[in-house]
């Protein structure tokens, strides 16, 4: 068989190239292992808490040089998974803790309101919880039956697994499900979103990512303010836990104790979080 | 040859690996799905429209619905922008033209799919709520995003499929005295299907996959679309959905979906298999 020299050339020339590829991907994940700080804090869990835990995380790395905290979303479970896992130091979840999950130790960090919210132009101010019950089941069809608008009702829930939902599902619906006509957002930005186009839209979420864009209803007669929530009278709250496993590391246990210190429940409070003291 | 025989294994070990992470994909989500599948019973699975996962009913009927409707709608429009600038740009156009318009259409299948969902959301969706009615996130918008996502495959395949018609059957086609467009409608395109039905269904598998522009215009609802302005849930955005939540029988019931999801494209590969197979073997006949 007569070989051609240059096409044998070639592949060597060519196996090279792969091979240096391959050495440089190695190489690369080497370095990615050995970058892991040492003193570092991973955090993951619900959308809800993200936010709020990442600008603690940040006055934190500024009050504690040295100290990286890295803060992920991915949902309440998720958090929790993680946690169990051993991924993640300090699992956030934005919901109750529910059966195996107890065995987890949990850290009240801040409670927040859930907030029914509307378009700017819609004239309802008030809901009963009956009333918000019957529009997410799909009962309540018109904003006329509610002495608004003669327009259909658009229902914008929070896609199933997530801990607004469920947190709203509990202190709201019972035992009814929410309709099957209902738009499914994935994250409080994308509800907000929604609502804000839409005249018709009803939606709800953490009352401390609302800002000023949309409308927020009055549940039961009761304005959704951190005052009212604070004083036990709005009935939409639930609380925002830290979860961890029984053992703890220090720089963990030093976050914790600074997020429930006065410094950063003030910084909660600013941001429209209910502050547990 | 030493060397060309350790080469030629090292490329076999690399053709392999790619392989590999195709079986093992399908043996995790089997794996995974299969459980649930059976203890819920496929036909209950497939066809009830139950999807309450927190109460343990997995229901995908409306999904399917869903994914199939959305593709048609894409495909729709897919086949007829897709096909019409094949046709110009394989024909009617002048060559330097060509060199321009072609690139731009293969740029399309570069834009990162969030980017059509995030224009979906903030161009498509009022435009529909505002003139049309009905929530903006629809089975209409998602068709639209994905119809032009599916362009840039149409339109190369079927380019393709055009240009590999034997000349002589064009020329000997005008020579009996038919027109330029009668020998593209009459002649052209019936030697070139096998090539423009693969350009489809391979435009098809494209759309059905498709899952982050979706999510974001087609509103995600768990109930059957009664109209194009209704919005739906696909089988992909519900995975996406759900899964960053999802444990124990949630999760593999995604997984199952993702099962169902499979299954559903294999059948559209082996179809677009069959009959680009079928193609060659007619035009060889021709």
């Amino acid at each position: 068989m007569g070989c051609n020299v240059k096409t044998k050339r070639e592949l060597i020339k060519f196996s090279w190239a792969i091979f240096n590829v391959f050495s440089i991907i190695l190489v690369m994940f080497l370095f990615g292992c050995s970058k892991t700080h040492k003193n570092s804090i991973n955090i993951v869990g619900s959308t809800s808490v993200q936010p709020f835990a990442e600008m603690l995380a940040q006055e934190f790395e500024r009050l504690n040089p040295g100290v990286h905290v890295e803060v992920q979303g991915g949902g309440s479970t998720a958090g929790i998974q993680s946690v169990l896992q051993n991924i993640a130091d300090i699992g956030t979840c934005s919901r109750q803790l529910a059966g195996s999950e107890t065995n987890l130790n949990s850290i009240l960090i801040a409670k927040d309101g859930l907030a029914i919210v509307v378009h700017p132009s819609n004239s309802i101010d008030n809901l009963s919880r009956e009333q918000i019950r019957d529009i997410f089941s799909g009962k309540i069809t018109s904003w006329k039956e509610l002495g608004g608008k003669d327009q259909p009702i658009r229902i914008i829930t929070r896609e199933e697994g997530s801990g607004t939902r469920e947190a709203f599902v509990k202190m709201v619906m019972g035992k009814s499900r929410i309709s099957r006509k209902a738009l499914n957002q994935e994250s409080n930005g994308a509800v907000k979103e929604l609502v804000k186009n839409d005249p018709c839209g009803i939606g709800y979420m953490s009352l401390g990512l609302v800002g000023n864009e949309l409308k927020m209803v009055s549940v039961d007669g009761i304005k959704p303010t951190i005052d009212e929530a604070k004083a036990g009278k709005y009935p939409l709250v639930r609380p925002f836990l830290f979860v961890t496993k029984n053992e703890i590391k220090p720089e963990s246990q030093k976050f914790i104790d600074f997020v429930l210190s006065s410094n950063a429940q003030e910084i909660l409070r600013r941001e429209g979080l209910i502050p547990i003291k | 040859m030493k060397t060309d025989k350790i080469i030629s294994w090292i490329l076999l070990l690399m053709a392999l690996t790619a392989i590999c992470g195709l079986a093992l994909i399908t043996i995790f989500i089997f794996k995974e799905g299969l459980p649930i599948l059976v203890k819920v019973g496929p036909v209950k699975f497939i066809f009830s429209m139950d999807w309450y996962p927190s109460e343990g009913e997995f229901g995908i009927f409306s999904m399917i619905v869903g994914s199939l409707a959305v593709t048609c709608g894409a495909l729709i429009i897919g086949i007829i922008f897709g096909i019409g600038c094949a046709i110009l740009l394989a024909q009617f156009c002048p060559p330097r033209l060509v060199s321009i318009l072609k690139p731009l259409v293969e740029l399309l299948a570069g834009i990162p799919s969030v980017v059509y969902g995030f224009i979906g959301v903030v161009v498509l969706v009022p435009l529909i709520r505002d003139y049309l009615g009905g929530p903006g996130l629809s089975v209409l918008a998602s068709s639209i995003v994905l119809g032009i996502m599916v362009l840039p495959t149409i339109i190369s395949i079927s380019i393709d499929a055009i240009r590999s018609v034997p000349g002589a059957y064009r020329e000997g086609s005008i020579a009996l005295g038919a027109t330029e467009w009668q020998t593209m409608c009459m002649l052209t395109l019936k030697a070139a299907r096998s090539g423009i039905v693969a350009a489809i269904i391979l435009g098809m598998g494209r759309a059905i996959g498709e899952t982050m522009a979706v999510i974001m215009v087609a509103g995600n609802t768990l109930d059957l679309p009664q109209s194009i302005l209704d919005p739906v849930r696909t089988l992909t955005s519900n995975i996406a959905l759900e899964m960053g939540y999802a444990a124990g029988t949630h999760r593999q019931a995604l997984f199952a979906t993702g099962v169902i999801l499979f299954i559903i494209i294999m059948i559209l590969n082996s179809i677009a298999l069959v009959v680009s197979k079928h193609g060659i073997k007619s035009r060889k006949i021709l």
